[in-house]
């Protein structure tokens, strides 16, 4: 239970943050896909410009994390099949269900059973890719 | 106080997530949602079946940690923020109304979908399982989802994560274009 606190925190300031921006929103998600709106783009966006900035500065500064350890991001896995096709996938429904795997919890807050089948659904996923998954 | 009851901006959101990049990498760990999926089934046994969920997860419990932040942020913004219904384009509106869609504007989500009776029916609990389904796996397959890849591997000017972007916009204008039409009016 070390550490739990910050983390926490940290989820729950991302919990108010997918809803108040209404990015956990179907109606959004759908918005966004028929091109009719800024909103998620401006926050998809703006977001990665900043992230940029913000992961440049940290790489040329050489800064160091809270523990005092040098920062090391590892790099995506490679493979243009598995990133295409899985990005597909993974687009279907976003756009069927309007809810990412952030969202999908931040979800469980409307108290409605369904967005439990929604999770249900999510790990099902997860746990059929584990099984099919070449070693 | 607007801040606390009114939507937030783009402009506002957008910088928030940033900051809880910054954040996280700061405290040593990387943004991404997905892979407490993998967590939670590595938790639940799935590592009987697969060795896909035989890892060391309890290097990942911290993310589990974020994950019910998440849920409680979103009980004390949705139950007691006042959450407003997102004011959608009229033209969105108008199509959704095509598709047999009358909550937009008025909800949160649409009912049409994620009431109880909606998912007591074949075809609402179908949607539901199959839509999770299909994130829950493309998610793995890609390795990220929308924070893992969108935020943090186009902020670390990955290109696994451009392409995986691409693939989840490629994904998501089929289903809406062409499958959403087919699929609400079946």
């Amino acid at each position: 239970m070390k550490h739990f606190l910050p983390f926490f925190g940290i989820g729950l300031f991302l919990g108010l943050l997918f809803i108040k921006s209404e990015v956990a929103s179907w109606f959004r998600i759908y918005e966004m896909f028929q091109f009719k709106s800024l909103h998620m783009y401006g926050i998809i966006g703006s977001a990665i410009v900043l992230g940029i900035i913000i992961l440049k500065y940290l790489q040329y500064s050489q800064a160091k994390d809270f523990s005092g350890k040098a920062i090391s991001i590892k790099p995506k896995d490679k493979g243009v099949k598995s990133n295409l096709i899985g990005g597909i996938i993974f687009g279907l429904g976003w756009a069927l269900v309007g809810a990412c795997p952030g969202p999908m919890f931040v979800l469980l807050g409307t108290a409605l059973p369904s967005i439990l089948v929604l999770i249900l659904g999510a790990l099902l996923g997860t746990f059929v890719y584990g099984l099919i998954k070449k070693k | 106080m607007d801040l606390i009851y009114n939507p937030w901006p783009w402009y506002v959101a957008g910088p928030l997530i940033a900051f809880t990049l910054f954040l996280l990498t700061k405290m040593g760990k990387k943004f991404g949602m997905s892979s407490n999926l993998k967590t939670m089934c590595s938790i639940g046994g799935a590592g009987k079946f697969a060795d896909f969920f035989k890892y060391n997860w309890k290097k990942d419990v911290w993310n589990l940690y974020v994950v019910a932040g998440v849920i409680i942020g979103g009980v004390i913004a949705l139950q007691f923020l006042s959450p407003t219904a997102p004011q959608i384009h009229q033209e969105v509106v108008v199509m959704l109304q095509e598709l047999g869609i009358n909550s937009t504007n008025t909800a949160f989500l649409p009912t049409e979908l994620f009431s109880i009776e909606s998912m007591l029916t074949v075809k609402g609990f179908l949607i539901l399982l199959i839509g999770g389904f299909l994130v829950g796996f493309g998610a793995r397959y890609a390795g990220g989802c929308t924070s893992g890849h969108a935020i943090s591997g186009l902020s670390n000017l990955q290109l696994p994560s451009l392409i995986a972007t691409i693939g989840f916009f490629i994904g998501g204008l089929v289903m809406v274009h062409i499958l959403l039409p087919l699929i609400f009016n079946l």
